[in-house]
């Protein structure tokens, strides 16, 4: 059973900034794949308009949506693939189960899939007797570790190669304290290679449909959703509303976007292609809502279904590097996942917005112009408007407004303010002061720069 | 023209040499500089924590404050922004809407509208400079290593009119601080630990000064600095382009 | 009411006022593929780039580097001398589970990111590139495009059930970001590229 936290990102990321060392690593891993994607799109002399267009395509299916998933549909269909439809996540897993069950077997194989990580699924079936196996390298780690998944692209960025051999060496019989990568890879090669020639229900996640042709493409490295798919009897594509584009030739734009963003790679090394069922097997392909179409309808939100999910934001994200996945509590952590949650559950998640400084890197990197650090400003007025802001910050606020919206109060605040740090420091320094923690406070000045005006230059 | 100067709130409190060398170099420049006495906060510290609607005391002090200016120039990116993207009236959207034209920082001023070529400055000292997030990516007042664009840096060309001065180059030219407003007490785990990595930067390459034009950057990492008895010193840009 | 027309109705009444489509012919650039760039970029991505004069002498270099006898497939006409089976059996994928080389035809490659397009034409089973232990696939020098978008030029005049960009052998960066090469694909990838008329510059 994965744990889910009920503590929030602040108190999750204080655990986290223990082990310095640790951080250091996380953080300067994450920005070394920041670096590789600078350096991928500086090759690129046309990159700022790629994202633009890409931009203006997604702004584009977002204004369409709805005829841009029937067209989808009817071509799909034509192509022989067969079609559902569920509201929730609850009905997703249910889809699936049944898919499951209809194919007269027990076990999956599945791919990389944050919407299925979104939706619970793994933890669904396990409960009801089926057996699915990640086969991404990543998430088959955070799988066996019972973990949830800390990057939506690389699944166990958190976690150390001795980590890993030692979670082989417990599931997978291999002898203990092996920590070669290379090693480690053969190992879950071996392994999952029996998983792909038995399973024949293989379920996989989509990076884009097609709405022209009725097509979908799934993006791997290591070739996993493939080995599953075509040697499986039914092949299962999860997919959320959002992932519609409309015509292949635009997959140009984004297939040049998505893996440059990524991980600095020019393109991921397989970018497969699904349009027709193999001869006498089936494809199925799951639309999932779950919340996407209220997120459609806010106004100031809708452009976070844009997402491609890259995870370029969580790459630069300075905060991220230095909280790591967990710490925000939901399925797509990260920038992203901040303007996204809150749709979801806006009491849950109502700390996510709040973990973020406003830099803009986050709007910076995103392959469609996501206003995400907009975003987070906005979903902060929703979460306080909604009543999610605890008695003391409220009350805190209010008195700094009273303060700051008058000149008086405020000279005076600020003239009080500087006596206590110049004579009674005490008062300050110490352990019920959070920024005293780890730094010193400002020194006081003899005067304010009003006060010097006043007396300098007030004739 | 007749230039208001704003004062954000904790540089009045806590650090009036930046405000004092502002209004100096200012001057210096030959502007007819302003001080309306009854300015007190642009409101972001209640915007960026959620609270917007507690911001109307805030935003019409500002605009009865500044409105008959001809430019307000502001030492902060992160102010400038906050009354750019933010100030709003509903009795009056014609003046914050006109505010919002001719509010500037302090090195776009220079750079933009004085269009500044040399300066009568020195500084004979290693300086890192720090890119504030705000007035970098918010206020475009120098290039983004995110994006595919040309190098520029305004803080940074005028600082290279300042006699003797020597640039340190940084690891990470553009990382955020940390210090984010109240999420430098609300998340304070990762507020210093942002912090004191931007200061390592710095120190490992030397800098004698960290400057950047804006003092809630400045503040958090001089407070980083202090406890770990570091001898390097913060400073802000209008010090240095007004030191002699 | 179904889920599907609940989610279609909800998605009718919430999105925003249509947006145009923007027109990405700026990107079709009139450069031709670069070969130097093709090669460099994808053993860049750890493939391996062979310049042949023609099928035959494909055949001998898999032969020399098949010490072992152990099997290869190639639905390739000109290549069937290749096949260690008399007949080879293409009508079930599991039966391919321990193909040591698979020898394919690409239709073309792509100098931005070294990949190859190849569909299920060219692969009789799509599971065969894949579950191979080692790949090499077969492109004509003419037959590079610069970029993605005029891939999907291309792409746009053809017909296929399945299709997929091969870009190098299989790989993964899982454990601690370190590059492993031959994660569940194949563990190397070969781009023989026979030469016609388009010379390999500077080689």
């Amino acid at each position: 059973m994965i744990a889910r936290n009920k503590k929030e990102h602040a108190e999750l990321a204080q655990e986290f900034n223990r082990d310095e060392d640790r951080v250091n690593w996380h953080d300067e891993t994450l920005w070394w794949i920041r670096e590789k994607r600078d350096k991928s799109a500086h090759q690129i002399p046309e990159w700022e308009h790629l994202r633009e267009a890409a931009s203006q395509i997604k702004n584009n299916v977002l204004s369409n949506l709805h005829n841009y998933l029937l067209q989808f549909e009817k071509n799909a269909i034509s192509n022989g693939i067969e079609l559902h439809w569920a509201a929730n996540a609850d009905e997703h897993n249910r889809i699936v189960h049944r898919l499951i069950n209809e194919a007269n077997v027990v076990r999956m194989v599945k791919s990389k899939s944050m919407l299925t990580e979104e939706c619970g699924l793994n933890e669904y079936l396990a409960q009801h007797g089926i057996e699915v196996i990640d086969s991404d390298l990543g998430e088959r780690i955070v799988q066996l570790a019972e973990e949830p998944p800390s990057h939506i692209v690389l699944p166990c960025i958190h976690k150390k190669k001795e980590e890993i051999g030692e979670i082989f060496h417990k599931h997978l019989g291999i002898e203990a304290n092996i920590s070669d990568p290379q090693f480690l890879t053969e190992t879950a090669r071996q392994h999952l290679r029996g998983i792909f020639l038995t399973r024949k229900v293989a379920l996989t996640g989509v990076n884009f449909a097609v709405a022209e042709t009725g097509e979908f493409v799934v993006c791997t490295n290591e070739g996993n959703a493939d080995m599953g798919a075509h040697l499986a009897d039914v092949h299962i594509a999860s997919m959320g509303i959002e992932k519609i584009i409309p015509e292949r030739k635009h997959l140009g734009v984004f297939l040049r976007l998505l893996t440059r963003s990524a991980t600095g790679q020019p393109i991921t090394t397989y970018s497969s292609h699904f349009k027709t069922p193999r001869d006498g097997k089936k494809i199925h392909i799951i639309i999932v809502d779950n919340g996407r179409t209220v997120q459609l309808g806010r106004k100031d939100f809708r452009n976070s279904l844009k997402c491609i999910r890259c995870a370029a934001c969580f790459n630069t994200c300075p905060v991220y590097r230095r909280s790591g996945g967990h710490s925000y509590h939901t399925a797509i952590a990260g920038p992203i996942g901040s303007i996204l949650a809150p749709n979801l559950d806006m009491k849950k998640y109502a700390d996510l917005p709040f973990a973020s400084t406003l830099c803009g890197s986050c709007s910076n990197v995103c392959p469609v112009k996501i206003d995400i650090h907009e975003q987070l400003y906005k979903w902060r007025q929703v979460i306080v408007k909604n009543g999610y802001a605890s008695t003391t910050k409220k009350a805190g606020m209010q008195a700094m407004t009273w303060t700051l919206s008058s000149p008086f109060l405020y000279h005076l605040a600020g003239k009080a303010g500087r006596w206590v740090i110049k004579y009674a420091p005490f008062a300050v320094n110490n352990k019920l002061n959070p920024w005293y923690k780890h730094r010193d406070m400002p020194a006081s000045p003899e005067w304010s720069f009003s006060e010097w005006y006043q007396k300098n230059r007030q004739n | 023209m007749k230039v208001g100067l704003f004062i954000p709130c904790y540089v009045d409190q806590f650090y009036p040499g930046a405000a004092i060398a502002t209004l100096k170099l200012l001057e210096k420049l030959g502007v007819e500089v302003f001080y309306p006495p009854k300015q007190t906060c642009c409101g972001q510290p209640m915007a960026n924590s959620g609270f917007e609607h507690l911001t109307t005391g805030c935003n019409e002090l500002f605009i009865e404050n500044f409105a008959a200016f001809d430019y307000i120039v502001a030492p902060s990116g992160s102010c400038v922004l906050h009354v750019r993207d933010h100030l709003h009236d509903d009795k009056n959207p014609g003046a914050a809407k006109v505010i919002s034209h001719k509010i500037y920082e302090l090195t776009a001023f220079l750079t933009d509208v004085l269009k500044v070529k040399r300066l009568d400055a020195k500084f004979p000292h290693r300086v890192g400079i720090h890119q504030s997030c705000h007035g970098q990516r918010g206020l475009h007042i120098s290039s983004m290593t995110e994006l595919v664009e040309p190098e520029f840096s305004k803080p940074l060309s005028l600082l290279q009119m300042v006699s003797g001065i020597d640039i340190v180059e940084l690891d990470r030219k553009d990382e955020c601080c940390g210090f984010g407003g109240t999420f430098c007490v609300t998340e304070e785990a990762v507020s210093v630990k942002m912090g004191k990595d931007r200061v390592a930067d710095h120190l490992e390459h030397g800098a004698e000064y960290i400057t950047g034009v804006d003092m809630s950057c400045l503040m958090h990492m001089e407070g980083i600095l202090k406890r770990q008895g570091s001898k390097v010193k913060v400073i802000h840009i209008a010090e240095i382009l007004n030191a002699r | 009411m179904t889920s599907r027309e609940k989610i279609l109705m909800t998605i009718k009444a919430n999105q925003p006022a249509t947006t145009k489509l923007p027109n990405i012919t700026e990107f079709d650039h009139e450069v031709e593929g670069s070969l130097l760039k093709f090669s460099s970029v994808l053993a860049g991505v750890g493939g391996k780039v062979a310049y042949v004069s023609g099928y035959p002498e494909i055949i001998r270099i898999i032969l020399n580097r098949n010490d072992n006898n152990l099997r290869i497939v190639s639905p390739v006409k000109e290549l069937s001398a290749l096949n260690t089976e008399k007949l080879v059996d293409l009508t079930s994928s599991h039966n391919l589970h321990n193909v040591e080389w698979a020898v394919l035809n690409a239709q073309f490659g792509v100098a931005e990111n070294g990949a190859v397009w190849i569909t299920d034409k060219e692969m009789g089973q799509r599971v065969l590139p894949f579950v191979t232990q080692h790949l090499a696939v077969v492109i004509k020098a003419a037959n590079i495009v610069a970029t993605m978008h005029q891939a999907y030029e291309l792409i746009s005049k053809t017909t296929y059930g399945f299709g997929t960009f091969i870009a190098g052998p299989s790989k993964t960066a899982d454990i601690e970001q370190s590059l492993v090469i031959g994660a569940h694909g194949p563990r190397s990838m070969t781009v023989f590229i026979i030469e016609g008329h388009k010379h390999a510059e500077g080689i």
